[in-house]
């Protein structure tokens, strides 16, 4: 699981005149931003150009002519020097072009941009379901610590979280698909389904039910069940041990007996003084939970050959293609850094402490 | 004082299981408040904040409260059930703890906090218990109560944040007031402040005060009755004007400790020394 | 006689006595004390036994795994494929006719190989640029925080996806790849514990004895360190082993004919609808280990921080 990202190398607080704290602490945190930006795509440039024996074929692929790999040899600038590659690098990468794609010949950006909500739809309904699910459980596990109730969320949690994903979703393919036929097999949707929607936002659900297909809705919803359970298992044990941490130690605050005294009910006190201060905090664990499910969906996508970012950049892998591969990585790195800063800015903003 | 006491306390034991065995914070304590100022004086690991929390069932488990007697105004306060318990609390009992920077919500505005503590007592419209709270804070001295009022609690220094616990602790206006250690976070000369406070709303309000404390001088100075409590027992009850005629070894060794900015010569503080008999006995 | 039994009875009454006397009489005297109570917390908790016992059992069957074992699990039968378990081969065979139970069993040693390589990676590296960074302060510890922040915020598999796609697939480039996204919490937590550390007395004291700043980090800011670097490696231990196995299962970490149980779930994955087994087995392994480290990493925290009562 991911760390939050809390930089500890806060603005400095110097006597005298300083800038306004809130443009101090949004410049410090663009500042960041950019500099895990220069330090995401020099790693990838190393992971791509500097790496692999010959960079050009493996942009080009072992079977081009040799006028392509002139041309690309001409483009990557391999004859100067490193520093000046890797600007060149970043420049096309700030302008979207990650070049071509051996597999399916069409800009990577494109591709990145067809399979992407694939990935988005899983994520986004394995991070609610877990929410939903998980945070009550928390709140019940802690309030009844020591209870059965505990115990038994805390080893649903601790099995959920030592489980290893992609062989769950072997083994629930092969119980709910295969023997017992209560739900369809791999794939997003039925094969002659496919293409009949007109993908406006690229999220079946949506683009299906907005159309009034609703067999293909249903369809697609029904192949959606095991995948996304699937990482909701992950997200729901994290979500549900942390939720439980954190409530476990506001309730041991001074804060809550106060509350107690004042004659408030217990549920009054759990809920509207205790679980608040816990809120917060879930908001950085949502948004982490959010960017492991991004990456992890990898291995869920390729159980379920499901059409997302993570089964692009592994077929990308086995097809040694490495645009495609970077440019996968440098696209899923960013949201990954994204969204750690983006609840990072937010949990601040919330918290009236940190204001 | 004729009248009925407020409450009674007789043969209260509160005890903890740990892992090094059972550990019993409170052995046997009894003692009756009236509409009076009672000091608690003890050291650390006395017994005299658990015996203040035991009063309102403030133990959680693993700790176990028992007694012969626990009674409010003749109710007993052990056996009467939750929903019961919670009409007393904040209305008849309260209770101030020590720091405001951990007894207070940090993510709720001062005033809602003290709103929420009329309102679960009092049956009025929010317009209300918005006037009622900043005319509580008026009443603990802070000069803007409107800013006050929707501030949070760290935004406020200690002495503020303490008033504004007594305000959210005295505006259901109860019959008791349980203070633990309500001084001890704070500066000396804030400490005067607060307690001067104290001693006017609970003496104009004819209340019961439970003031708890390390400070012996604090105590003695400020209550009516003292009982001094060590290792879980009570070594002694006596008036706060006669303290010095105190008769237990302990009292009378903790009075001698006490630096007198008069003592003759450069003789040395004497250093209490611990009678095992007195983990044995208390009163 | 009787006093001859008395003996030994009074010796172990001596040793508790011992144990938990409450005013310890030498620094030895109060690490033991700290050991022995922490070990009793411990005890009493059942589920961190559980982990304790799994771990343990992996270790031991890591090391004596040719005592349990028939073959090397690498012998291929080709006319023995794809058995069902039975009493010759409890675990059934895979498409190569190997005996699974053997592989797993072997297995062990694979995956102990990968975490230990892992471990011994990630510490030094974290302790070293945590404390530098602590104890100097200044523009080096924002230089080195920086950089730490910038691997912190990676996604460890898709980087170590890229990594191994540029490096070639194999175990010790995955082993690199989990690395390199792994130490940025190390290096956090002992910058943290450094700053707490170092304004202390007793540094000070040693800087006044005239120890260099050197002298210092190794002799006493990084022995503190170690403890809590060591426990949050035992909590991580089991994303890692996931992480590895994540690897193994698209075929990047430990090569054929190694038994490592990521990549026999792949090869078996082909398999599953008839035989089963063969993928389904060492998923099995895979989450008992991976619980086994959770579970130890639980009880840990639970006996070192008890009121939280059990945090990730």
């Amino acid at each position: 699981m991911a760390e939050r990202l809390v930089s500890t190398t806060a603005a400095g607080t110097g006597p005298g005149s300083s800038p306004h704290p809130f443009v101090a602490r949004a410049a410090n945190l663009a500042f960041t931003l950019a500099l895990t930006f220069i330090g995401l795509t020099a790693i990838t440039f190393v992971i791509g150009r500097v790496m692999p024996a010959d960079p050009v074929l493996a942009i080009v692929g072992d079977r081009a002519p040799k006028d392509v790999y002139d041309a690309t040899w001409r483009q990557l600038g391999l004859d100067k020097p490193l520093i000046q590659q890797y600007w060149i690098y970043l420049t096309r990468i700030l302008h979207g072009e990650f070049g071509k794609s051996i597999m399916t010949t069409r800009p990577v950006l494109d591709d990145l941009i067809r399979f992407f909500p694939a990935t988005f739809e899983l994520a986004s309904i394995a991070t609610l379901a877990g929410v939903f699910i998980g945070v009550p459980m928390g709140v019940v596990a802690a309030v009844r610590q020591g209870r059965l109730t505990d115990h038994v969320v805390r080893i649903l949690g601790l099995i959920g979280y030592s489980v290893p994903i992609f062989w769950l979703g072997l083994v629930s393919l092969l119980v709910f698909y295969a023997w017992l036929g209560w739900l369809p097999g791999p794939g997003r949707i039925e094969v002659y389904y496919d293409g009949i929607v007109e993908p406006t936002t690229g999220f079946i659900l949506i683009d299906s039910a907005m159309q009034a297909e609703w067999e293909i809705f249903h369809n697609a919803l029904s192949h959606l069940v095991l995948p996304a359970a699937m990482l909701t298992t992950y997200a729901l044990a994290y979500i549900a041990r942390m939720t439980r941490s954190f409530m476990l130690d506001q309730l041991n605050q001074e804060y809550v007996v106060t509350a107690r005294v004042k004659g408030l009910s217990e549920t009054r006190v759990i809920w509207r003084h205790a679980f608040r201060n816990v809120l917060i905090q879930l908001i950085t664990i949502i948004g982490l939970t959010y960017a492991s499910l991004l990456e992890g969906s990898v291995l869920t996508e390729t159980v379920f050959a499901w059409p997302g970012i993570g089964q692009y950049i592994t077929n990308s892998l086995f097809n040694a293609d490495m645009n495609a591969v970077v440019g996968g990585t440098v696209v899923v790195g960013i949201c990954f850094v994204g969204i750690n800063m983006l609840s990072d800015a937010l949990y601040r903003f919330v918290d009236p402490r940190a204001r | 004082m004729t009248e009925t006491p407020l409450l009674v306390v007789e043969d209260l034991h509160v005890e903890f299981t740990t892992p090094k065995g059972l550990v019993e914070a409170v052995r046997g304590v009894g003692f009756t408040l009236g509409r009076e100022k009672l000091g608690i004086v003890g050291e650390s690991g006395s017994g005299k904040s658990v015996t203040g929390r035991s009063i309102l069932r403030l133990v959680q488990p693993p700790g176990r409260v028992r007694a012969k007697r626990l009674e409010f105004g003749g109710r007993d306060l052990l056996g009467m059930p939750e929903s019961e318990l919670r009409r007393i609390r904040g209305r008849r009992i309260s209770m101030v703890m020590q720091d405001p920077k951990f007894s207070l919500n940090p993510v709720m505005t001062v005033g809602q906090q003290i709103t929420e503590a009329y309102r679960v007592h009092a049956q009025v419209d929010r317009r209300e218990a918005v006037r009622r709270a900043l005319e509580m804070l008026k009443a603990v001295r802070i000069r803007d109560p409107e800013r006050v009022y929707h501030a949070y609690p760290h935004e406020l220094s200690g002495g503020m944040g303490q008033r504004v616990m007594i305000a959210m602790m005295l505006i259901p206006e109860p019959d008791v007031l349980i203070a633990d250690e309500p001084t001890s976070a704070l500066d000396v000369t804030v400490q005067l402040q607060v307690l001067a406070i104290l001693d006017d709303l609970v003496t104009e309000r004819g209340m019961g005060l439970m003031f708890i404390s390390h400070d012996l001088n604090l105590v003695a100075s400020f209550c009516d009755r003292v009982l001094i409590m060590y290792a879980g027992r009570i070594m002694e009850i006596c008036d706060a004007r006669r303290l010095d005629e105190a008769r237990h070894p302990y009292t009378r060794g903790l009075l001698n400790c006490l630096p007198q900015i008069d003592a003759a010569g450069g003789a040395d503080l004497p250093v209490l020394t611990r009678d095992p008999a007195w983990q044995e006995q208390g009163l | 006689m009787a006093s001859e039994a008395a003996l030994p009875e009074s010796r172990l009454q001596n040793l508790r006595s011992w144990l938990l006397s409450d005013s310890p009489e030498s620094v030895f005297h109060a690490r033991c004390q700290r050991f022995y109570l922490g070990w009793v917390a411990f005890r009493a908790n059942p589920i961190a036994m559980i982990g304790l016992l799994i771990i343990v059992g992996l270790v031991v069957a890591a090391a004596i795994a040719p005592l349990l074992t028939g073959g090397d699990g690498t012998e291929q039968f080709l006319s023995d494929r794809l058995l069902p378990p039975s009493a010759q081969h409890w675990f059934g065979t895979d498409e190569l006719g190997r005996d699974i139970y053997d592989r797993i069993v072997w297995g062990t040693r694979v995956t102990l190989y990968i975490v230990g390589l892992v471990g011994t990676l990630v510490v030094p590296i974290g302790l070293v640029i945590g404390t530098v960074a602590g104890y100097v302060g200044g523009w080096v510890d924002n230089v080195l925080m920086r950089f730490t922040d910038i691997f912190l915020a990676f996604p460890r598999l898709i980087l170590a996806l890229a990594f191994v796609s540029a490096l070639g697939p194999g175990i010790e480039n995955a082993v690199l790849a989990i690395a390199l996204t792994t130490w940025s919490p190390y290096a956090r937590l002992a910058r943290a514990e450094t700053i707490t550390i170092r304004n202390s007395e007793y540094i000070m004291a040693a800087r006044l004895q005239g120890a260099s700043g050197l002298r210092i980090l190794y002799g006493h800011i990084m022995p503190l360190c170690i403890s809590s670097v060591i426990i949050r490696l035992t909590l991580d231990m089991a994303g890692i082993i996931l992480t590895a196995a994540g690897l193994g299962f698209l075929g990047l970490g430990a090569q054929p004919p190694l038994p490592e149980w990521g990549a026999m779930i792949s090869t078996g994955r082909q398999f599953l609808l008839d035989q089963w087994w063969v993928a389904t087995v060492p998923g099995i392994a895979i989450f008992v280990v991976s619980l086994g480290f959770n579970l130890l990493g639980d009880g840990l925290r639970d006996v070192l921080d008890p009121k939280s009562g059990g945090a990730a």
